[in-house]
């Protein structure tokens, strides 16, 4: 059996203020799947997500990428493996214009010249950013941003790519294209987010977070359906909608 | 405002390293030699020809120098030397040479950067920086100063608005505890964004050495134009030294 694209078993996190952020968390990811991680605010999924490639260190338990295990002489390689597309394009764009920003990736893997040029093209059009390349990043839309920071990610060829709240901040026409251009990636994909429409339209299955556990994992579909369950996680879709206007005015 | 001339599509080194030249050459030549400042001025005013820069433009940015400008007014009241008489106050005379000399080398040195930037977008200037074999680590300060100051700026301004928005006056005494509370939390945020930009690198193989990308170096063709303005200043300075 091949390995999970990502294995998490027993991981537990606490930030030096002394607040504990994942309390035993377990998670896999079976290679080619796309998964919802959904939850409230505060449930731990970014903290998780940075165990996925080492930016935090479990305090306790493991973390398996494609069956490599998240340790220090590995870390290149994992975040190789793992593409990080931060909730801010502008924490993931820091160099002087996309192009060079989407260069920085491969080139820390010893990525150069021809080669470095091709992978930079191949993913600035995957992301359907190709016409800003040589433009600052304060000058571009905010949707605009959100697909260079996934160009620069997307440029290291990852085999997973953890996004954290991709659609926050976009209009719906941004968001509906962003999904398009997810959806027809081969990689496996991990969406944190806790944007219900988001999760179902690109995720098949979805794990959903609270108080630094996963305390349920299964197809997306059910889970959209299950009221009580999205309730309990302070999840939900509107209950109603305005129905009538009111007299005169706006 | 970054249009097309022939100096626009010289490699940014060149034209850095041709800046540099010109202005230690500017800055090393004697005060006393007024015709070599004129040269200098005309080849800066031949260079923005040649850049489609119009000389307003450069005009007015040079109230940037104008502190400098201003403190070398002092110099003639208080040097030594040979004494002259100015509307009835006297003033040293070597004074009055070197207040020259810093006016003269200040407009010319502050004119030919001013060009630099106006013909030079500043993404490429930070990479000319990094092939001139500035030092790495400054090269990345400068290019992460250049990048997060708009964003520090207008989170300044969004800060603003809402402090506006509930009544701040933006005014008087009362006004200043409030904008101190906000530039410390302004600078709270500026260090929690380096740590989530410093997550972004790590996350993309970052191990402690900017890569060097797309590194072409420049054109034999862009060097010999753009030293040939340094060399040629050199040749004036020493021409000015030796004629005094």
């Amino acid at each position: 059996m091949n390995p999970a694209a990502v294995e998490v078993r027993d991981l537990e996190f606490s930030y030096p203020d002394g607040r504990t952020a994942l309390r035993g968390a377990n998670l896999r990811v079976e290679a080619g799947r796309k998964v919802a991680l959904l939850g409230p605010n505060g449930a731990g999924k970014t903290t998780l997500a940075l165990h996925l490639n080492g930016i935090y260190r479990a305090a306790a338990g493991w973390v398996r990428i494609g069956g490599l295990e998240v340790e220090e002489k590995n870390l290149l390689e994992i975040r190789r493996r793992v593409g990080m597309v931060f909730q801010d394009p502008n924490d993931q764009l820091f160099m002087p214009t996309v192009a060079q920003d989407a260069a920085f990736g491969p080139a820390n893997l010893g990525v150069a010249g021809r080669e470095l040029e091709e992978r930079v093209d191949e993913a600035l059009r995957t992301a359907g950013i190709s016409g800003a390349a040589h433009r600052p990043p304060h000058h571009l839309s905010g949707g605009e941003r959100r697909r260079a920071a996934l160009a620069t990610v997307l440029a290291m060829r990852p085999d997973l790519l953890v996004l954290d709240e991709p659609g926050s901040g976009l209009d719906p026409a941004g968001r509906r294209d962003l999904i398009d251009t997810l959806a027809g990636l081969p990689m496996t994909m991990l969406v944190i987010t806790h944007d219900l429409w988001f999760a179902g339209e690109l995720c098949e299955r979805s794990a959903l977070m609270d108080g630094g556990r996963v305390v349920a994992e299964l197809p997306t579909g059910e889970l959209l359906a299950d009221k009580k369950l999205l309730a309990r996680s302070r999840l939900e879709f509107p209950r109603r909608s305005v129905k009538k206007a009111g007299p005169g005015g706006v | 405002m970054h249009g097309h001339s022939p100096l626009h599509r010289l490699a940014p080194e060149c034209k850095t390293a041709a800046v540099f030249g010109f202005v230690v050459a500017a800055a090393v030549t004697p005060g006393e030699a007024a015709w070599a400042f004129g040269v200098y001025a005309l080849a800066v005013a031949g260079a923005a020809r040649l850049g489609r820069i119009r000389l307003r433009f450069i005009l007015a940015r040079l109230a940037a120098a104008a502190p400098f400008i201003l403190f070398a007014f002092l110099i003639p009241f208080v040097a030594a030397g040979e004494r002259v008489e100015i509307w009835g106050v006297g003033v040293s005379r070597p004074g009055l040479w070197a207040t020259w000399a810093i006016i003269a080398k200040a407009v010319i040195g502050a004119s030919a950067g001013i060009l630099l930037a106006a013909v030079t977008e500043v993404p490429e200037i930070i990479r000319g920086l990094r092939r001139l074999r500035v030092p790495a680590m400054l090269v990345s300060i400068a290019g992460f100063m250049v990048r997060y100051l708009e964003l520090i700026a207008e989170e300044l301004g969004r800060m603003r608005i809402a402090m506006l928005s509930r009544g701040w006056r933006g005014r008087g005494a009362r006004s200043v505890r409030p904008l101190a509370g906000a530039t410390g939390a302004m600078f709270v945020r500026s260090y929690e964004r380096g740590e989530r930009v410093y997550a972004a690198m790590l996350s993309r193989g970052y191990t402690g050495e900017m890569p060097d990308v797309f590194n072409k170096p420049a054109p034999r063709s862009h060097w010999l134009a753009c030293l040939s303005v340094p060399l040629a200043a050199a040749a004036v300075a020493v021409l000015a030294r030796v004629t005094l």
